[in-house]
């Protein structure tokens, strides 16, 4: 335990059985959100008027037929072990195939967000703690409030109303094609990521901002104030290194923040990801898809928290040294 | 991991009781005390001043211009915006309120009952509690609305669940924090009941973080419920709330029409002014004193 590596690698694979144990527990909730809750799927997707034979077929079908713990074992093979996530109902497609060109495009629209956000974000932060109190700073954190506060659709409504209906600069809906050239998609997307990335910016802002006041109240600091260092400099050689772990948590914040956004802001756009297929397939009871959905979101939430964590004990060594 | 500011104050319990903090209440804070008054308003007599039935048709033209009839033109169907918008605001505050209320209740007594009742108890509510804020809140509701279908009791119940784990989790600090406290020791000494120590004792120690815990959960109650209704999930139509309203409008933006924007912006105005008054009020010395004495 003494030497750096495998001291590294302990935390590692710690954190990775933490992130492995979460999953399963994820997964075990969206099985009970499904399953044990009273509702009857079959029911559901035939509807009122259907004849006792056709629902008893639809529930061998679905496996309904069988004891609650033999479902769930096997959800957890199908879906942890062989991510095999079944049949969609709705058009008897593999969940595989349905979810896998809707999955690239969120990820393509995160990651557009992401670039957008986060040197805008710590910008803004910096600013903030370099002057805090002042006029700048105020309106930054009066303006960042409202940011929080604002429903999605509200920006996003905002925003086409601008810049489709009155500017006609942009267009209304996400229309994405297979085989579309770069700027044709970046054009589509480009107010649902700046929706995504205006909701995004206030957390990341506020974030950053107290970190760096709360490194500033370190001891260190008071002597390199009584040293005559410059402000500025203070900020960003001796504050913004130490509050370098808080502000690294964004990663996971970043990723909270999107999966409840992108399924609202790709409602307003018409955008054809993944948030949309799980609203629809709520709406239509297609309980594959939108199980599938949902343990995607889940696992893309866990796993930025775990990348978090990473960053947090890579950046303080401190951390680094298992308790 | 909850988005967004932190209820709990780091210096707390804090000395500085409401009334020297009324004072000191800024401009921002009386904007939202402003903002929310005027929510609070078309909640409670809006239904009065509509000039139209909500669900009557005035004319068959959607996205109707305003003129004298409608003063802020019709809606999809040709009903009266301004009726429809006065009479949803009840609706959209009442049904928030009611959920923040149901979440409260059930996350302070789990949060009171777990610090207070013995290891084991806390330990199943905690892991309980974490397993339910694993998964992101809006595909938890969704889920269990997949499941359960749509319906107001249903969303009221998921929401109030899913919001109730993380009021859990801050009542449990606090309760932590008071259990160990000479009161406690003295009220447990005089052999009263779990009540008793919830209720007389914790709860009025604990009542001010919790009260701006409460605005901020009514905040993300409230998005959450217009966000389902948008989504379809919430009230059905005839009726609307201001999220059922935007998603039933939401086709006029494209023919320049603000049915849609304006519901959404009065969620903006309810939702920024109880921000804002939390702002007001929260002490904020702890932050801004460290840059005072910068250079």
């Amino acid at each position: 335990m003494r030497f750096g590596v495998p001291v590294a690698l302990w935390a590692a694979a710690r954190r990775l059985l933490i992130g492995l144990t979460t999953i399963w527990v994820v997964a075990s909730i969206i099985f009970a959100a499904t399953e044990l809750l009273p509702g009857d799927v079959a029911e559901a997707v035939l509807g009122s008027d259907a004849t006792p034979e056709s629902l008893a077929a639809m529930r061998a079908r679905l496996g309904l037929d069988r004891p609650v713990l033999v479902r769930y074992a096997v959800w957890l093979d199908h879906a942890l072990l062989r991510f095999d996530l079944g049949t969609s109902l709705g058009s008897d497609r593999p969940v595989a195939e349905v979810v896998g060109d809707r999955l690239w495009n969120t990820a393509r629209l995160a990651a557009l967000t992401a670039l957008l956000a986060i040197p805008a974000a710590l910008a803004l932060g910096i600013v903030s703690a370099i002057r805090a109190g002042s006029v700048l700073d105020r309106g930054i954190g009066v303006v960042a409030l409202c940011g929080i506060s604002v429903p999605e659709f509200f920006v996003a409504i905002s925003l086409v109303y601008v810049f489709a209906v009155e500017l006609g600069w942009l267009p209304a809906l996400a229309t994405v094609r297979p085989g579309q050239t770069l700027p044709a998609f970046l054009r589509s997307v480009a107010l649902p990521a700046a929706t995504l990335a205006i909701g995004l910016m206030p957390h990341m802002i506020r974030q950053t901002r107290n970190a760096l006041l709360a490194a500033l109240s370190h001891p260190h600091i008071e002597m390199a104030v009584l040293k005559g260092v410059p402000r500025t400099v203070i900020i960003l050689r001796h504050a913004l290194p130490n509050a370098l772990a808080p502000i690294l948590n964004i990663v996971a914040l970043v990723s909270a923040y999107l999966v409840a956004g992108v399924v609202v802001v790709e409602t307003v756009f018409g955008f054809p990801g993944l948030g949309r297929l799980m609203v629809d397939a709520v709406a239509t009871r297609d309980t594959p898809v939108a199980q599938a959905c949902a343990l995607i979101f889940a696992a893309a939430y866990v796993a930025a928290n775990a990348i978090a964590d990473a960053l947090a004990v890579l950046a303080n060594p401190r951390l680094r040294v298992p308790r | 991991m909850s988005v967004g500011p932190s209820a709990v104050d780091p210096g707390w319990p804090n000395p500085d009781l409401a009334g020297r903090q009324w004072r000191r209440l800024s401009w921002v804070g009386w904007v939202g005390i402003g903002a929310i008054s005027a929510c609070a308003l078309i909640a409670v007599i809006g239904p009065w001043l509509a000039p139209h039935d909500p669900a009557q048709t005035l004319s068959n033209e959607s996205f109707g211009f305003p003129r004298e009839a409608a003063f802020l033109g019709t809606d999809y169907l040709g009903r009266d915006l301004l009726s429809r918008l006065l009479h949803g605001g009840r609706l959209t505050l009442l049904l928030s309120l009611a959920t923040a209320s149901l979440a409260f209740a059930l996350g302070v007594t789990s949060g009171f009952a777990a610090a207070i009742a013995g290891r084991w108890i806390d330990l199943l509510l905690s892991r309980v509690v974490d397993g339910l804020l694993a998964v992101p809140s809006i595909i938890l509701a969704l889920m269990v609305i997949g499941s359960l279908g749509t319906s107001v009791p249903v969303l009221i119940g998921a929401v109030a669940v899913i919001e109730g784990g993380r009021i859990f989790r801050v009542a449990r600090a606090l309760a932590r924090d008071l259990s160990v406290m000479d009161f406690m020791e003295a009220a447990r000494a005089r052999g009263e009941g779990m009540l008793w120590l919830m209720l007389r004792e914790m709860l009025p120690n604990a009542a001010g973080p919790l009260m701006t815990e409460f605005g901020l959960r009514f905040t993300y109650t409230l998005l959450f419920i217009s966000a389902l209704s948008f989504l379809g999930f919430g009230i059905q139509p005839p009726s609307a709330d201001w999220g059922a309203m935007v998603k039933e409008n939401i086709e006029g933006l494209l023919y320049g029409s603000p049915a849609a924007l304006l519901p959404a912006a009065l969620i903006a105005v309810a939702t920024i002014g109880v921000n804002l008054m939390i702002d007001g009020f929260l002490d904020r010395r702890n932050v801004d004193r460290v840059p005072e004495m910068l250079p």
